[in-house]
């Protein structure tokens, strides 16, 4: 039964992200994009990780891909023109870079192989809200205080940067 | 096969759950419309059955028998996706609400939970689900190719991404209080002190914030900007007729819904009846259904209210929504988990 679900959100979070590769109409890619986030969510839940799952779907599903595809409707993007000409040099950088990950993952494939790991004790409530949030407040403290002077510097980054351009008038 | 048996369990839970609520809103709105004649002097809606008991279901009849007319530049797919998500995203978050304690069946002694879905983070999960909602109103808008369609999907979204933060933060003070995400634990806990220790006692600031937050995430008077009629003719679902619009209607009313007995599970102390347990004793039948029952009542509260306000209020204009919103609305949240942080920490035991 959870192989069945696995196999069936990761053909979904697959299929979406090719989808959204593949679109010309960027709102398309963005709901391709709102599809990946779900799945991923789903498969976090049946990997013992409800918490992150919830974030996953609050923070990228509900707040992100939001402001995306507000930015998307206000602008009016139009359908992107097919094959521009001036990028096509990227086109053997691409195929390189792709070979190069799917030599990553067959090395993961084989190495996974090799080592049999066995769960580590304990491994069930890593997941749930109480342990991240004591870890994160006690052990992890400072890293996650760093982090939040660092997303308000961002703010207070874009605040002063959006000012000015509009004095500059 | 005891996987299969517990789906099918399920699976009538949600059938059961979903037939009561979808009547409950049928008559919300038939109590809307009658209430509103009252407020406003007239009689409204009288005429099918008596006293127009069966006017919900002649509405219904003829949403499903009008002609549905699809706009020729809209973007059909996204144009039909975007009611499919607006419904589906207002009955998802259903299944987490306990609708009464344990229940046991007379003269056998089986008992079953009243709530579908038990789980650690269920407050997460409505937060999530009722995020994905916003798609639904701004694809409609986005896809009718009509710009006044396109104003109210961009109105909607922007309003609903600035209240969602009021509305996530005022709940965490009773998060805080309750020391768990999990619904239906916030709500038994709540049954201490013959079922009166209500989260209100300690969260009056949070519940007031709750509650003009949730008004303005279900898009009702006087926060309705996304489809305010006298500007923008019908906003996000102008294009939209037959059982689409029908959808989108029905999709506003299951969030008054769900929005009210998130209010009372977290505030109201849920199915809690006060005395409840000293007079029927805990466990019992009776005691589960009378639990029920004032669930249901706190909820057709909160339901009078939304329609009380809509018979009173005038709607905001647009800035002062958002300098409300901003200025006002997230201050005072913040306050009040500071204020209930500080609590906890000189009464840990509360």
């Amino acid at each position: 039964m959870l192989t069945l679900l696995f196999i069936l959100f990761g053909a979904l979070a697959i299929g979406c992200a090719l989808a959204m590769v593949a679109q010309r109409n960027p709102l398309y890619s963005a709901i391709s994009l709102i599809g990946v986030f779900i799945s991923l969510a789903c498969l976090y839940v049946m990997l013992a990780a409800p918490f992150i799952a919830a974030v996953q779907v609050i923070v990228y599903a509900g707040a992100i891909m939001v402001l995306v595809v507000f930015v998307i409707m206000l602008l009016n993007v139009e359908e992107e023109e097919r094959s521009p000409r001036r990028l096509k040099f990227l086109v053997p950088l691409a195929v390189g870079l792709a070979a190069i990950l799917v030599a990553e993952v067959t090395f993961i494939l084989v190495t996974v192989q090799e080592f049999r790991v066995t769960p580590a004790t304990g491994a069930g409530d890593v997941g749930i809200t109480h342990s991240i949030g004591s870890a994160l407040f006690t052990q992890y403290l400072l890293p996650f205080e760093i982090t939040s002077i660092l997303l308000l510097m961002a703010i207070v980054g874009a605040m002063t940067l959006a000012r000015r351009s509009r004095k500059g008038d | 096969m005891d996987l299969a048996i517990d789906i099918a369990l399920k699976l009538a839970a949600i059938t059961v759950a979903f037939t009561v609520v979808l009547l409950i809103v049928a008559y919300t709105v038939l109590a809307e419309r009658r209430i509103l004649g009252f407020i406003q002097g007239r009689l409204g809606p009288n005429r099918v059955g008596y006293g127009g008991v069966l006017q919900p279901f002649a509405d219904l009849l003829k949403f499903i028998l009008k002609e549905d007319i699809v706009p020729d530049k809209s973007t059909r797919f996204v144009y039909f996706l975007a009611p499919v998500i607006a419904t589906m995203a207002a009955l998802m978050t259903m299944i987490v609400y306990p609708f009464g304690p344990d229940i046991r069946i007379p003269f056998t002694d089986i008992t079953i939970p009243l709530v579908i879905a038990r789980f650690d983070i269920s407050l997460l999960y409505v937060l999530g689900i009722s995020s994905i909602g916003v798609y639904g109103i701004m694809l409609a808008g986005w896809s009718s190719n009509n710009k006044y369609s396109l104003m109210g999907g961009l109105r909607s979204s922007a309003q609903m991404i600035s209240y969602e933060l009021a509305l996530g933060l005022s709940l965490i003070g009773a998060v805080i209080l309750a020391g768990t995400l999990d619904i239906a634990r916030i709500v038994e806990l709540q049954s201490a002190w013959h079922g009166t220790r209500w989260l209100i006692l300690f969260q009056p600031l949070g519940f007031i914030i709750f509650l003009i937050a949730a008004i303005a995430e279900t898009n009702r008077i006087p926060f309705d900007l996304p489809e305010a009629e006298t500007e923008l003719v019908a906003g996000f679902h102008t294009e939209y007729s037959a059982m689409k619009f029908a959808l989108f209607f029905l999709a506003e009313y299951i969030n008054m819904f769900t929005v009210s007995m998130l209010a009372t599970t977290l505030f109201l102390g849920g199915w809690n009846v006060p005395f409840a347990e000293d007079i029927f004793g805990r466990g019992t039948f009776l005691f589960g259904l009378v639990s029920a029952i004032g669930f249901l009542v706190k909820i057709i509260f909160f339901l009078f209210v939304y329609i009380w306000l809509r018979g009173t209020l005038p709607r905001f204009r647009f800035d002062q929504l958002m300098n409300f919103g901003w200025k006002i609305l997230l201050p005072l949240a913040l306050l009040n988990i500071f204020l209930t942080a500080t609590l906890i920490v000189f009464f840990p035991n509360l």
